[in-house]
């Protein structure tokens, strides 16, 4: 054994801003190796990736990470990051927050960079609840789970996350838990070298407020969970896909399809209306439909 | 046919772990999920008072890295260190 040896994730990491403020036994952390490996794997080059969070516990992300790394205001990362894609093309953007900041707040964006095909990946950590903020509840919150803001039981209808991607058009949809590291590495690595918008939601333990108001025990206990209760079914038709209060959670990867990017709807319309006068926008690190 | 038929052993992999101690905050996520079970919450804890995990059957070890993959604190990893 040599002193030398590096943990694989550490140069992804701030290292300076460790230890994280992640309770233990949040599964957040867990969801960053998978990012790292990931990163590795696909070979991106780091100087020309950048992250972008909005605003909660998985938010964090983005200042943890030892990339070009911009945590915006809360639900605002998908347009930030759309920003930051249609001003540098050459950028491999990723974002990465919950699901309070993505789907609540910043929902209406969330569509509308599914349906324009924007090319952005987005890493959704669903832990069923506003973390940060003391387990409020959220869009993907399970029907009769309690909550600071449902004490009684919540009765809303929840969002089905990969349904509503799949729907809006996203070109690469899974979903996978935190117990699923090797899928789940394997599915953003995969996402990475796509073109177009990219969604992989990662379930995930929240011990401290989602678990403990609802007697659910600890990380550990949330982890087991995933692991006697999922079933992986690539390819599911993703309607099907809607998760109840402690019922048993389908994962995998259900679509990879592709369609024109923003970029290049816009490089065609204005070729067909502008001819040869028009210089075609440049189309980034995936362009020419390379991994279309 | 050759003489030493009977003494070849299938290739076993070896591996160890690196924890930080002072990362951990004790959810056990490495010892329950290590294929080996070659993790233990040791009885001593840290700065902060939680138990890190210690290599309770080091020949168990395949250097998988798993632990590391599940470690939300980034504070232990496996490496292979030899193949036997
Ligand atoms: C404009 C605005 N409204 C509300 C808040 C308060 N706030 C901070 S984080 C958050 C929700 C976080 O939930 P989620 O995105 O699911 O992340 P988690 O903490 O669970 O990882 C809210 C409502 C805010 N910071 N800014
Ligand atoms: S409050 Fe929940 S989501 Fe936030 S760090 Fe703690 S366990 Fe994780
Ligand atoms: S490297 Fe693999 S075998 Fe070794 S302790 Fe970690 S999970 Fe177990
Ligand atoms: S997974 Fe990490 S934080 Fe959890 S007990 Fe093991 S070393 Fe400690």
């Amino acid at each position: 054994m040599s002193d030398t040896a590096t943990n694989p994730v550490n140069p992804y990491l701030r290292l300076e801003r460790m230890p994280s403020i992640w309770c233990p036994g949040c599964g957040i952390g867990t969801s960053v190796n998978c990012f790292a490996r990931a990163l590795t794997q696909a070979k991106l080059d780091l100087k020309m990736t950048s992250i972008v969070s909005g605003i909660g516990c998985t938010g964090r992300v983005s200042g943890y990470m030892s990339l070009d790394s911009f945590h915006t205001t809360h639900g605002r990362a998908i347009p930030f990051a759309t920003g930051l894609k249609l001003a540098n093309p050459d950028l491999n953007v990723i974002v990465y927050s919950g699901e309070g900041d993505l789907m609540a707040i910043g929902g209406n964006h969330f569509i509308h960079a599914a349906r324009r095909n924007m090319d952005l990946l987005v890493v959704c950590v669903n832990n069923f609840t506003y973390g940060m903020t003391g387990g409020q509840v959220s869009p993907t919150s399970p029907g009769g789970a309690t909550y600071t803001t449902a004490p009684f039981g919540q009765f809303e209808e929840p969002f089905n996350l990969p349904h509503l991607a799949d729907s809006c058009g996203a070109v690469y949809v899974s979903r996978w838990t935190t117990f699923h590291v090797r899928q789940l590495t394997k599915s953003m690595r995969e996402a990475m070298t796509k073109k177009g918008f990219r969604f992989i939601e990662v379930i995930s333990p929240c011990p401290t407020l989602y678990q403990r108001r609802n007697k659910l025990g600890d990380g550990l206990d949330a982890m087991k969970f995933y692991k006697e209760s999922s079933v992986v079914k690539n390819g599911a038709d993703t309607r099907d896909l809607n998760i109840g209060f402690q019922t048993p959670i389908t994962v995998g990867n259900f679509v990879n399809r592709s369609r024109p990017s923003f970029i290049e709807a816009q490089n065609k319309r204005y070729t067909e209306v502008f001819g040869p006068s028009y210089k075609p926008y440049p189309e980034g690190p995936h362009g020419n439909g390379a991994n279309a | 046919m050759s003489d030493n038929e009977g003494t070849k052993k299938p290739k076993k992999v070896l591996g160890t772990v690196h924890v930080d101690r002072d990362r951990c905050k004790g959810c056990a996520f490495c010892i329950e999920f290590c294929p080996t079970h070659a993790l233990e919450l040791d009885k001593g804890f840290n700065a902060k008072g939680y138990h890190p995990p210690v290599l309770a059957r080091p020949d168990d070890c395949n250097g998988c890295d798993l632990c590391g993959l599940y470690c939300p604190d980034f504070s232990i990893f496996g490496v292979m260190t030899k193949v036997a």
